[in-house]
């Protein structure tokens, strides 16, 4: 299949989208926020909780004098280190319990505090650098099937049911388990500790969540001799420390968008620009393939007509990634089959977009979303729905590929509903896997139409994005037709400016693909 | 009048259903022969067991079909649709400007921490479902929409600084009984502020039915594929027949 684009038109959005992102990234450079230095504490290895059940990090960083922040929490938790000759685990335990006072060592000297981090710094970079190399040797000894990777979620609120329905969807042929996060969580602005068994549509991100997790998917993964991979939210307001404890546990995805938080969980946009950087690199680092979230444009509007959108995000979003280090190979964009299933010819309108996407960005681990928004309590047309949309992502070579559920808008899917999401798709997937490469697209016929159309409507919008701002765009309500301002939303006071001598060990170390140290 | 009606196959009264449902069992010929009694302990006859495979190590799915005999008296069963007043948007505004003769100041939300607004966003915002305009683009209407995650301290205090007429809580996330938790407090946190009568109370989600609202103490309760018009008409009736009674509002 060829759509036969505009190239030209291709690079200008491109072009675009860089410029649109540059304003942003001086923002970013000359910013941090609470759950950035939060993020640094963890890379150091503090971890754990008050008797009050504060996070360390959360209280550490509390801890800092406000003055001592602008600089950040690495350069007086150092001083704190090479005074005390404590690790970081030990020193976090003494400060959160009020035993140990970070301004007391505030006349060290700079560089016996670097030197006395050095070796942490080291330490983390390493236990990331293993972990990566673990899912190396993993894929090597037990490669996954072909893509599209079939992705479910578990979603039951405790980690130890979750585990079970994981390893039962990976024996029904899932190859990638996403544990949904307890509703809310995005919103929290400290990440739980510990084993959950409590969880409302879902079941809190914690690290001993994630290795938990990890543990019975590696279980499961020898058994039946594939690689079955793990994911995660790296969104809302503590991006950057998911994204440590994500590095530390081995998943292999996290859902990690440039502009979901802001538009559709009221975010502030500063505090995400800011903490997708961060998080972003830390995952170049450790391997991870991020998923995007387009697909959120197409539930809250029309699908027809916020196609441009889609394609504007994309563009955005990896722009922002690559500026984080992200190569192409780890960019999940992310789209979704969401047109309503009355209209006449959405099929065809669903297929240009898939197979633009793919175009477009001939290297990215695309990421599709199945039908949600026209699912009904009918389970049976939900259920051809589906299929259509397995289809769709097989004929137009889509990588990451949700499953969608028959019982999608009823419940959190069923043991049972997973096993038949599972088998419609592979049943698909199988009897049309070489479909895409079998047909051509008529000339100007109303797929190649479709997408020309789509394309020029991105290469407007981002026109108009480019002139205003993204920010003031943003506020003007140019994506998905919902206005934030810039210092409104959840999370604002946790933005600060960086001081002349800010200083963040990892980013000094430039994180990167095939980067370490 | 009675009019008892079974499950209808290919005849009347026939009785014939489908059910289908997963054991925490291995398969084998005795998991399909458990499956069978399980239906029949469920009541059902002529069980017939016509899928019965593994789905995973220690998990068997069943497709059953099976005859019940029972059978209700459809004539005796009440369940009032709140969305019974079919009007157009015209009407509805013409309604309102005729019979409450101000603009209906109405406030909608996810309350608690459901991010789902695609239910609540079909009835408020001006695009609205399925060609059907939502509140915003009523110009009788005032439409405040707070979108996701809103607390329901946060909306009474909404409600009562903007004096609020209509009040819509939106819940999608039904585990464990989240969705009836919160629309509780909503209603009990109004009741505490005494200003539950000055409000038209009204739920919604893919679960919710009007019976269910009416048992949690609202005005109505609009379900999966209700239109933002039939919301809007219960509104307006509901709001003109208050002041027409002379009961309180703002």
């Amino acid at each position: 299949m060829d759509l036969r684009i505009d190239r030209r038109s291709v690079e200008r959005c491109r072009d675009l989208a860089g410029a649109i992102v540059a304003p942003v990234e001086a923002f970013i450079a000359a910013h941090s926020t609470v759950s950035v230095e939060r993020a640094v504490l963890r890379l150091l290895g503090v971890d754990g909780i008050t008797p009050q059940e504060v996070p360390l990090p959360n209280a550490i960083l509390d801890a800092v004098p406000p003055h001592e922040r602008a600089r950040g929490v690495a350069l007086p938790f150092a001083k704190a280190l090479a005074e005390t000759g404590l690790e970081p685990a030990a020193l976090g335990t003494e400060i959160a319990l009020g035993r140990c006072a970070l301004e007391e060592y505030a006349s060290t000297p700079e560089a016996a505090a670097r030197g006395a981090l050095a070796r942490f710094v080291d330490r983390a970079l390493g236990r990331i650098a293993a972990r990566r190399d673990e899912r190396a040797a993993w894929l090597a000894d037990f490669p996954q099937l072909p893509p599209p990777l079939l992705y479910v979620i578990v979603a039951s609120g405790n980690i130890y049911e979750d585990r079970v329905a994981a390893v039962a969807a990976a024996q029904a042929g899932a190859q990638v388990i996403a544990v949904i996060r307890s509703t809310g969580q995005s919103l929290l602005d400290f990440v739980p500790f510990g084993p959950t068994t409590e969880g409302f549509g879902g079941t809190y991100a914690t690290q001993a969540n994630f290795a938990i997790m990890r543990a019975a998917l590696d279980e499961a993964s020898e058994k039946l001799g594939r690689y079955v991979m793990l994911t995660n939210y790296a969104s809302g307001l503590c991006m950057p420390e998911i994204a440590v404890m994500a590095a530390f546990e081995r998943l292999d995805m996290l859902l990690n968008d440039s502009m979901y938080g802001i538009l559709f969980r009221d975010i502030n946009m500063k505090r995400t620009f800011v903490d997708q950087h961060f998080s972003r690199m830390l995952n170049a680092y450790a391997g991870i393939i991020i998923n995007t979230g387009e697909d959120n444009y197409l539930t809250t509007a029309d699908a027809v007509e916020q196609a441009p959108a889609v394609l504007a995000s994309q563009f955005i979003n990896e722009e922002f990634a690559h500026r984080a280090g992200l190569p192409d190979d780890q960019i999940g964009l992310g789209d979704a089959y969401e047109i309503d299933p009355d209209r006449e010819d959405g099929f065809l309108y669903q297929v240009a977009q898939a197979q633009l996407a793919r175009e477009i960005f001939p290297d990215a681990p695309l990421k599709y979303m199945p039908p949600t928004k026209h699912m009904t309590g009918d389970i049976f047309k939900g259920h051809l729905i589906d299929a259509m949309f397995n289809l769709t992502s097989v004929m137009t070579g889509q990588n990451i590929h949700l499953c969608g559920m028959p019982t999608e808008a009823i419940h959190t899917p069923f043991l049972g509903d997973r096993a038949l999401s599972l088998e419609n798709a592979r049943y698909i997937m199988s009897t049309a896997r070489h479909f895409g490469d079998e047909i051509a697209l008529r000339p100007g016929g109303i797929i190649e139409r479709r997408a020309h159309d789509v394309l020029a409507s991105c290469e407007a919008l981002l026109e108009r994005v480019a002139a205003m701002g993204l920010m003031a765009a943003i506020e003007a309500a140019l994506f998905a037709d919902v206005s934030r301002a810039p210092e409104g939303g959840r999370g604002f006071d946790g933005v600060f400016e960086r001081a002349a001598n800010y200083w963040n060990p990892f980013e000094e170390r430039r994180l990167g693909p095939g980067r370490p140290g | 009048m009675t009019k008892l009606v079974g499950p209808f196959g290919d005849t009347r009264d026939d009785g014939k259903v489908q059910l289908s449902f997963t054991l925490p069992v291995d398969w084998s010929e005795a998991a399909d022969e458990a499956a069978r009694q399980l239906a029949g302990k469920m009541g059902f006859r002529d069980v017939q067991v016509v899928e019965g495979r593994p789905i995973a190590s220690g998990f068997s799915f069943f497709v059953i079909y099976a005859t019940s005999a029972q059978a209700v008296d459809v004539d005796g069963i009440v369940a009032p649709s709140a969305g019974a007043h079919a009007m157009s948007m015209e009407q509805i505004d013409a309604l309102v400007h005729e019979r409450v003769g101000r603009k209906i100041r109405v406030a909608g939300a996810c309350i608690g921490t459901d991010a789902h607004t695609v239910g609540i966003d079909a009835i408020l915002n001006m695009k609205g479902y399925k060609g059907d305009y939502g509140l915003e683009r009523y110009h009788e209407f005032e439409t405040h929409n707070l979108g996701s995650q809103v607390a329901v301290e946060e909306l009474v205090r909404f409600t009562k600084e903007r004096r609020i007429d209509a009040l819509l809580a939106s819940q999608a996330v039904t585990q464990k009984g989240s969705d009836i938790r919160n629309f509780t407090a909503l209603s009990e946190l109004l009741e505490a502020e005494n200003v539950r009568d000055n409000v038209v109370l009204i739920c919604g989600g893919p679960r919710v039915t009007n019976l269910l609202a009416g048992e949690l103490g609202y005005d109505a309760g609009f379900g999966r594929g209700t239109l933002p018009s039939q919301v809007a008409a219960f509104i307006a009736v509901t709001l003109a027949e208050r002041l027409r009674q002379g009961r309180p509002h703002w």
